[in-house]
């Protein structure tokens, strides 16, 4: 076994102890960013049943990443939104259970797929996957063809059909601003977990509903708050391996 | 006034009407520059519109000069050999108005080198800006050196003959390319299947063709130059035939689509069908195809010369809006989130739109002019 080997199994294994340690998964890091292989978020559906009218984990994001709001459907920009359960699993539809659950609103973000259809597409590499699996953007090498907005199945992308800063509420300086013109969507806050810190969804979501795991540090419901809870993640019938986790 | 003064004059008023549908489109791209792709009617849902809708279908046009070129160069039919030219300098236009298209629809335009400068080639995107502009190069080059040698007299060059050849299987593969763009996104369940490139082809070979002899009939009438009885009923036949094959391939998808009852692919289809104003458009094409079918089948009309050239122009628009409305934007519709989002385009990306157009058919008018001169000339 060769030194790097070494590090990194030991890296797993401390985080697998992280985890095992934890009694709930919500609100926390459970890794240090340096060792992990593949980012995830957990959301707990449970939670916004119980809270319709929250939007918390939106309004962060639209602070802290500098979203414009245009006030008009057809040029909106959005990172992280909610949307009616029943229009975000309608190809799964449950016409006979739980009543309310079709019309509660869930937040919707890019699923940072495992095999994103937006990166084999874009023909300029302005979108890629990080080895931690978040898709990322590059706004300076977009030419804005939005062949990737076309590809992804679940709306996740955004394009700045006009210039986006004079409608930014107010600006943030520690995140850039884009320009009309370019693709953009969820980084899943990579800057924020460079700096050890949780995305500005999960850290808003005062009931703790929201939480961001390393799946390569063992299975998902090895987390004992969901351990005997049902898992489910959008249109997994695609084989795009989305990495954001509804727990019913 | 000699009917060569009048034909002069015709001719100086059609190019100052493409001149002026030039200036307008230029000037509202120029607005479109300034103030991002909003001034249009896409949006977040429905994300491409009428300019890729442009683009797919004259695409088509361009990839359907091989319908002259095969039966020329390969099987040595002669009664082509007066358009075979004009096929070709359609294809170069076409490509030429297909890469403004997507041009125009870049929200970065000037990045575009990126595309040569970050080469990505699990992209389709990439691969259909190597096709088509190789087409276009492999076309200008065909074309050019065969109007040379008959303006010499002189056969055309030898080797000419592997450019001439290339170009047969590659006039296939700019269609094949555009249809992959579209037929290989799980995303979009209405463009996902195999059928769509055969369709693409099928579609194209019978608007391209239909293109070309509405031009022949505008030559014949304007310059004198008669392309032939013969070749003239050839064109009208492969667009018959390919017409018809398009017809069979939308109601082989219909049945896939509505058999099997996955609601995915019924949704598409039953907004495409059933909800207005989608529907009105698509109908209209429908009704344009099937008459047109049957009038250039039915034995008592089909030698009509008012009847093919009717039944072109309704082809033309019949395939046009298939290609548009009937499959760019409702695939956009419902959204991944089960939306309905509309769209229709605004005036000044229609006249963005009608200014390819014109700057096309200027070239056109150029090469065609360039070209009846040399064939007039030696007869």
């Amino acid at each position: 076994m060769d030194r790097r080997k070494f590090i990194k199994i030991t890296g797993i294994t401390l985080a697998g102890v992280t985890l095992g340690m934890g009694d709930s998964l919500f609100g926390k890091v459970y890794a240090s960013p340096q060792n992990v292989k593949r980012w995830a978020m957990v959301i707990d559906i449970g939670v916004c049943l119980k809270n319709p009218e929250c939007r918390d984990c939106v309004d962060a994001c639209v602070l802290t990443h500098n979203i414009p709001d245009f006030n008009n459907r057809k040029d909106e920009v959005k990172w992280i939104w909610k949307a009616r359960y029943g229009d975000v699993f309608h190809d799964s539809a449950l016409e006979l259970t739980k009543e309310r659950l079709p019309s509660i609103p869930i937040p919707v973000l890019c699923n940072h797929c495992e095999n994103p259809p937006c990166v084999k597409v874009c023909p300029t590499k302005a979108t890629w996957k990080r080895e931690d699996g978040i898709v990322m953007m590059d706004y300076h090498r977009c030419i804005g063809c939005r062949y990737c907005m076309a590809a992804c199945p679940y709306g996740a992308r955004s394009f700045n059909w006009r210039e986006p800063r004079p409608y930014i509420k107010k600006i943030n300086p520690d995140y850039p601003t884009r320009t009309k013109g370019v693709v953009e969507k969820c980084s899943l806050c990579e800057e924020r977990i460079a700096l050890n810190k949780l995305p500005a969804c999960v850290e808003a979501c005062k009931h703790k509903g929201m939480a961001l795991v390393d799946t390569s540090a063992g299975r998902l419901d090895s987390y004992p708050s969901i351990k005997d809870r049902h898992i489910i993640a959008r249109k997994t019938h695609l084989g795009t391996k989305p990495r954001v986790y509804y727990v019913l | 006034m000699d009917k060569t003064q009048q034909e002069g004059r015709s001719l100086w008023v059609w190019l100052c009407l493409l001149l002026i549908l030039i200036l307008s489109g230029f000037s509202c791209y120029l607005i479109q520059l300034r103030e991002g792709l909003s001034i249009t009617g896409m949006g977040r849902d429905v994300s491409w519109g009428l300019y890729i809708a442009n683009f797919t279908f004259l695409v088509g046009v361009a990839a359907s000069a091989v319908m002259v070129v095969l039966p020329y160069y390969i099987h040595n039919y002669k009664a082509f050999g007066k358009i075979t030219v004009l096929g070709e300098f359609l294809a170069v236009s076409a490509v030429l108005m297909a890469i403004l298209f997507v041009f125009v629809d870049l929200g970065e335009p000037s990045r575009v080198l990126n595309i040569i400068l970050h080469p990505s080639p699990r992209s389709l995107l990439f691969w259909d800006v190597f096709v088509l502009s190789g087409y276009l190069i492999l076309n200008l080059l065909v074309a050019w050196q065969t109007l040379k040698a008959e303006e010499h007299s002189e056969p055309t060059p030898k080797w000419l003959k592997p450019f001439v050849l290339i170009s047969i299987p590659w006039a296939v593969s700019i269609h094949t390319v555009t249809a992959f763009i579209y037929s290989g996104l799980g995303a979009r369940p209405f463009w996902l299947t195999a059928l769509l490139a055969p369709r693409f082809l099928a579609s194209a070979f019978a608007s391209g063709p239909a293109m070309l002899l509405l031009l022949c009939m505008i030559i014949k009438r304007t310059t004198g130059f008669d392309a032939g009885r013969q070749a003239i009923e050839k064109l009208v036949q492969i667009m018959t035939y390919a017409l018809i094959i398009n017809i069979f391939f939308f109601l082989v998808e219909l049945f896939t689509v509505f058999y099997s009852a996955i609601p995915e692919h019924t949704e598409h289809f039953r907004i495409m069908l059933k909800e207005p104003p989608y529907a009105v458009y698509i109908w209209f094409s429908l009704i344009l195809s099937w008459l047109s079918a049957f009038f250039l089948l039915y034995s008592g009309t089909r030698k009509n010369e008012w009847v093919f050239m009717g039944a072109s122009i309704a082809i033309i628009i019949s395939i046009w809006i298939e290609k548009g409305v009937g499959f760019v934007v409702t695939g956009f519709i419902p959204s991944p989130l089960n939306e309905l989002p509309s769209y229709s385009p605004t005036i000044p990306e229609i006249l963005i739109s009608i200014g390819i157009y014109a700057l096309g058919f200027l070239f056109l008018t150029i090469f065609y002019r360039f070209s009846i001169k040399i064939k007039i000339k030696k007869g």
